[in-house]
């Protein structure tokens, strides 16, 4: 199979997707936008101003990274889970199906649409931030490679999610149920050296704090974990998300009968 | 090579919906092959296989030599596919539909937009290009189904019922169109409900009823094996009781009205003479139903009858 085989099924999905994403903007950009400066406004500027120091720094310089992160995880699995699934609801995916595209090319197209838009809300909501604080970065490098990591792997999340779901309300249980849960105790507001040590170690094992904290030691220079550590659990999770996404494409589950 | 070898295909949904029970097929490149059979019979089931939409249970499709089980890339390759149902992002616009089905296939961007523009033009499309597909009427919408199957040109075209709820005009354009592609090297295969489209399009038939081949011969053979044909008479006066008529058998329908079953090659001259004879004015005559559809009805009726 030539190469244009494989590159021209891979952009066209791509532009496909950030085509949507333009075309929906007001669900998928601004809502987060909105949201995030609202938490800047209140936990930022209200309530931060009595907690004073998180971390060894302001508690709106501890929030933004975490807040950044929660935006980009967030939308990198919205995006691929409303696509997806959107895709097999409307049928559409049956015109990539019955094309010789391979399936590692779908997944890839999808999974960097979520990693754009997560990119795109991230930037958004970073951009905003300049209004409540003027954060300097530590390390741009970190910063950039834990943002793409993180929503690599949850839009490999998303799009499992997607392939399992049968009804609209399947792929909203998982982000309400999980992933902002885990979000919220994630390390986001709070250092989890703050915690009591049981529960620091619970905290051990949730997949949020690694994202968040690899990029909190991009911006600030500082991590509640070892950012070796960190970016060693992303990219294992990656890997192992990644092929099972392709054995569920090989099985076509939920896709071919 | 044949442009499509279905070997001993079998296709059970579930556990107890078997939709294909063993089908063995041929179809030359260059054909134009017509998939009949009534609702539920298993041709969609058939064509889904080719396009890989839905796995089978045991057996294979070779599309120009290469298996959909085993080298499932190459072979859909070959296909441009008409569904029966819609499945096309409503929200999306024709032009871009066309152009992103392309890409899938791994035509260049560029040349994509030129054929859109070229199908969406020969399909009566073109004005539609920029809208959002779902405000298309249903002929449009096959159509646009039928554009975007054509746009990495395959060499095998399968359309599912792609004429289903198209007016006559648009039906007649589309057979047209059809009938050119085919001239001009495509491989057609069609599954239709109405039996006046296979017989003016086709060459072969394949019947399948049941998830089983019922008859796979060529159209011309087929009518050929028919041996009777029924027409209908309207008279100019009422009529108490059926006139007699040789050979034939005489159905008297309403007062004006009767049913004639003819031996193939009879003399029609001689069944008027003896009606004017009898004093039977016939105001108005014609065929009771498509040839093509008393022999499809005839034959699926066989094994319900053994039954
Ligand atoms: N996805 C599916 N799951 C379960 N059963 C199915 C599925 N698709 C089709 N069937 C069953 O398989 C049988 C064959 O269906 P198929 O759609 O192939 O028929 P068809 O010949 O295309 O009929 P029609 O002329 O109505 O389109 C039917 O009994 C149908 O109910
Ligand atoms: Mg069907």
């Amino acid at each position: 199979m030539s190469a244009a085989v494989r590159w021209v099924p891979f952009k066209t999905i791509v532009i496909k997707e950030i085509n949507r994403i333009l075309r929906i903007w007001g669900q998928t950009l601004v809502p987060p936008a909105i949201t995030m400066t609202l938490y800047f406004l209140i936990f930022g500027q209200l309530v931060g101003s009595r907690i004073g120091e998180m971390g060894g720094h302001r508690y709106m310089d501890f929030i933004v990274p975490g807040l950044v992160m929660m935006s980009v995880i967030q939308n990198a699995y919205a995006n691929v889970v409303s696509s997806f699934f959107g895709s097999k609801f409307g049928r559409y995916v049956e015109e990539l199906l019955v094309s010789p595209t391979p399936n590692w090319v779908i997944l890839a197209g999808y999974v960097s649409g979520g990693v754009l838009r997560g990119c795109m809300v991230g930037g958004i909501v970073l951009i905003v931030s300049l209004l409540f604080t003027d954060l300097s970065i530590a390390h741009p490098l970190v910063m950039l490679a834990s943002v793409i990591l993180a929503a690599v792997l949850f839009a490999l999340a998303g799009f499992v999610n997607a392939v399992y779901a049968k009804k609209f309300d399947d792929i909203s249980i998982i982000p309400t149920f999980i992933l902002t849960p885990l979000t919220y105790l994630g390390g986001v507001f709070y250092s989890v050296s703050l915690l009591p040590e049981f529960w620091r170690n619970v905290s051990l094992a949730n997949p949020i704090l690694y994202t968040v904290n690899a990029f909190r030691f991009g911006v600030l220079g500082e991590s509640d974990v070892p950012v070796g550590t960190a970016f060693a659990i992303m990219l294992v999770s990656i890997l192992v998300l990644g092929a099972y996404c392709l054995r569920l494409l090989d099985k076509g589950v939920g896709l071919r009968a | 090579m044949y442009a499509l070898d279905v070997v001993d295909l079998k296709k059970t949904y579930g556990t107890r919906v078997e939709a294909l029970k063993g089908i063995s097929l041929t179809v030359e490149e260059g054909d134009f092959f017509a998939l009949l059979g009534p609702n539920g019979a298993g041709k969609s089931t058939l064509i889904g296989i080719a396009a890989s939409l839905v796995r089978p249970s045991s057996g294979d499709i070779k599309v120009f030599g290469k298996s959909v089980v085993t080298e499932r890339s190459a072979a859909v390759a070959h296909i441009g596919l008409v569904p029966q149902e819609f499945n096309f992002n409503q929200f999306e616009k024709p032009f871009e539909i066309l152009v992103n089905q392309a890409g899938y296939y791994g035509v260049p961007r560029e040349l994509a937009k030129t054929r859109a523009e070229q199908y969406l033009k020969q399909l009566s499309l073109w004005d539609k290009r920029d809208v959002a597909s779902r405000t298309l009427s249903g002929g449009m919408k096959r159509r646009l189904m039928i554009a975007r199957a054509m746009m990495h040109t395959p060499k095998l075209l399968i359309l599912d019922e792609p004429t289903a709820g198209v007016d006559i005009e648009i039906r007649r354009s589309m057979w047209t169109y059809l009938k050119d592609i085919n001239r001009a090297g495509t491989t057609v295969i069609l599954t239709t409900h109405y039996l006046e489209e296979a017989e003016s399009l086709c060459r072969n038939i394949a019947i399948i009823d049941h998830g089983m081949i019922v008859k796979n011969t060529t159209v011309k053979a087929l009518l050929g094996t028919l041996d009777r044909e029924t027409f209908v008479f309207d008279l100019s006066q009422p009529l108490a009781v059926a006139p007699d008529l040789p050979d034939c058998l005489v159905h008297r329908v309403d007062d004006t009205t009767i049913e004639v079953d003819v031996p193939r090659g009879t003399e029609l001259n001689g069944l008027f003479a003896i009606l004017s004879a009898a004093g039977i004015g016939v105001r108005s005559m014609r065929n009771k139903a498509n040839r093509l559809e008393e022999l499809f009805v005839r034959l699926l009726e066989k094994p319900k009858d053994a039954a």
